[in-house]
């Protein structure tokens, strides 16, 4: 099922900030992070919040460097930003100043690319995402699903090689993640597009991933690794109503120690 | 209590106004919204003129205390006829204009310089601070010293009035620049000149636009400053003028004319205003740009 090739790796990956005031001690965010996700991957990354999560994200994108260990993109070392990382947050961060489809662009408008053919690009990115007829509209003019389904046609825009996705459904309601859930696993099972998802949704992740590692907080690092070996990758909403879905979501309930949590 | 009533009921207005356009309004609801307002304020303006016509001479308050609307059109014709008003118009509106595009481009620059340079803003801001807080126009006497009775001063004094609220709403635009936004386009590998260009810029311009705004009525302000303290054209001169001759009307005709050109430098940034901030949503509920 998953290719043979790894597209992203990390090596004992530790990162801390200088403490709040003179001569506090280094906060460390997370330390010790070492997995690797394979070509057509989807792995999933649960953990508490402030466990790092979003360190993780801005690591892998090159947006910040590790204090220790190393980032790997296809064997090389990640040093800074990239264009063959896509990501995503769970704000949309489209321009309000720009239509959908000059959203879209935007990524494209880093190189040096005709007008033309990025126009081109865009348009067949909204067509996959199924957004063709709102092209023209600006972000306030459509509703919060169809936002983050544009965001994530800008992100695919670039054809990346690996797509982060930080909490993509968050902020929406229920139904709309729902629906979402099942556009989004559609489009990137279709596309064979290599994902790593942070997540709090625990059944989120089983839903959509191939495995998931469990992170835990202060500092962040992993605890668990699962395989979730169920079929349906591309159809999120059939492969909950499975027994052995719920079984992953209750053990990763106790793994996190949820019950026990009084804090939030 | 009231305040609360009106602000519930805004945006229920709006939604209503949105989704029947054009639909002819059941029992004139909707006619009494958009003419009634306009022809009232009309009507106030023909009630006060009126009263200011008649009121006065009943009173026994003398003509070169306050002069009668009828003073005031005559008076007006024969500035036109020997006073070569439009000269004094033309120089007091184009230095405003002037002041203004002068002041506002070096204000949009240093705002956005500093913004960028967080250390030098940090460094600057107390006397930045200082300067905005100091009465800019009483600046003016001192420029006349040194530069002479020619139109620098004037000038100067106009800049620094419209430099100052269009350099701290930049400020603080680049203050409140949504860090993911600009991640992103860091994400996407775009250069600095490209981000600051396709991010920072436009996100700064609802704030531009509000300092211009602002700078457009400060401008007329301070040229008429600089007119009246030093000069022999413009407007603020005939104000000057007109003083010394006991001339009242002449006073309320150069002060009409001052208004007239500070109205319209408004109207122009808010029409520039509406058509650049169209995406905004609340521009549905703004008077509407000519399509």
């Amino acid at each position: 099922m998953l290719g043979t090739s790894t597209v992203l790796e990390l090596r004992d990956v530790a990162r801390r900030f200088p403490g709040r005031s003179a001569g506090a001690p280094p906060f460390t965010a997370v330390r010790n992070l070492s997995f690797h996700v394979g070509e057509g991957e989807f792995v999933s990354v649960v953990g508490p919040s402030g466990c790092g999560k979003s360190t993780l994200l801005n690591l892998i994108a090159g947006l910040d460097r590790p204090s220790e260990g190393t980032v790997y993109l296809h064997g090389a070392e990640v040093t800074g930003p990239n264009s063959s990382v896509g990501f995503m947050l769970q704000k949309d961060l489209l321009l309000p100043w720009r239509t959908v489809l000059h959203n879209v662009e935007f990524g494209l408008e880093a190189r040096d690319m005709p007008a033309a053919e990025r126009r081109e690009r865009a348009l067949a990115e909204l067509k996959r995402c199924r957004l063709t007829e709102f092209a023209d509209r600006y972000p306030y003019q459509i509703s919060g699903g169809q936002r983050q389904r544009a965001a994530l046609a800008r992100t695919l825009a670039i054809s990346p090689d690996v797509v982060l996705l930080d909490e993509p459904f968050s902020a929406l309601d229920a139904q709309t993640k729902l629906v979402l859930q099942k556009s989004f696993a559609e489009t990137i099972a279709g596309s064979n597009l290599t994902t790593l998802l942070i997540t709090h949704d625990l059944s989120e992740a089983v839903a959509m991933s191939d495995r998931i590692l469990v992170m835990s907080d202060g500092p962040g690092r992993i605890v668990e690794e699962i395989d979730v070996g169920l079929p349906d990758r591309d159809n999120p909403i059939a492969r909950v109503s499975r027994p052995r879905a719920s079984e992953i979501v209750k053990h990763l309930f106790d793994a996190l120690h949820l019950g026990e949590r009084a804090d939030a | 209590m009231t305040t609360v009533d009106t602000a519930m009921s805004k945006p229920a207005d709006r939604t209503a106004a949105l989704q029947r356009p054009a639909l002819a309004p059941s029992g004139g609801g909707l006619w009494r919204r958009s003419y009634g307002a306009p022809l009232a304020s009309i009507a106030v303006a023909v009630v006060v003129l009126i009263a200011w016509q008649y009121l006065p001479p009943m009173l026994g308050v003398p003509k070169y205390i306050i002069p009668r609307v009828s003073d005031l059109c005559l008076e007006m014709v024969r500035l036109w006829n020997h006073e070569n008003l439009l000269r004094h118009f033309i120089s007091t509106a184009s230095m405003s204009v002037l002041g203004f595009v002068l002041g506002g481009l070096l204000g949009a620059v240093f705002g956005y310089a500093l913004g960028l340079l967080p250390t030098w803003e940090k460094v600057l801001s107390p006397y930045i601070l200082a300067l905005q807080i100091a009465p800019k126009v009483a600046f003016a006497p001192l420029f006349i010293l040194w530069f002479g009775y020619n139109a620098w001063p004037k000038l100067i004094v106009t800049i620094l009035v419209v430099f100052f609220p269009i350099l701290v709403n930049v400020l603080q635009a680049m203050r409140i620049m949504d860090r993911d936004l600009v991640n992103l386009a860091r994400a996407y590998n775009m250069s600095k000149t490209k981000i600051f260009i396709k991010v920072m810029l436009p996100f700064s311009m609802p704030n531009l636009l509000a300092g211009l705004r602002i700078g457009a009525t400060l401008a007329v302000i301070g040229i008429t400053v600089g007119e009246l303290v030093g000069g022999e054209i413009g407007l603020g001169y005939l104000i000057s003028f007109g003083q010394g001759q006991a001339n009242t009307a002449m006073v309320f005709d150069a002060i009409g004319l001052l208004t007239v050109i500070g109205i319209v430098m408004y109207w122009a940034v808010t029409a520039v205003e509406s058509r650049v901030l169209h995406y905004l949503p609340k521009a549905a509920g703004a008077p509407p740009a000519k399509p």
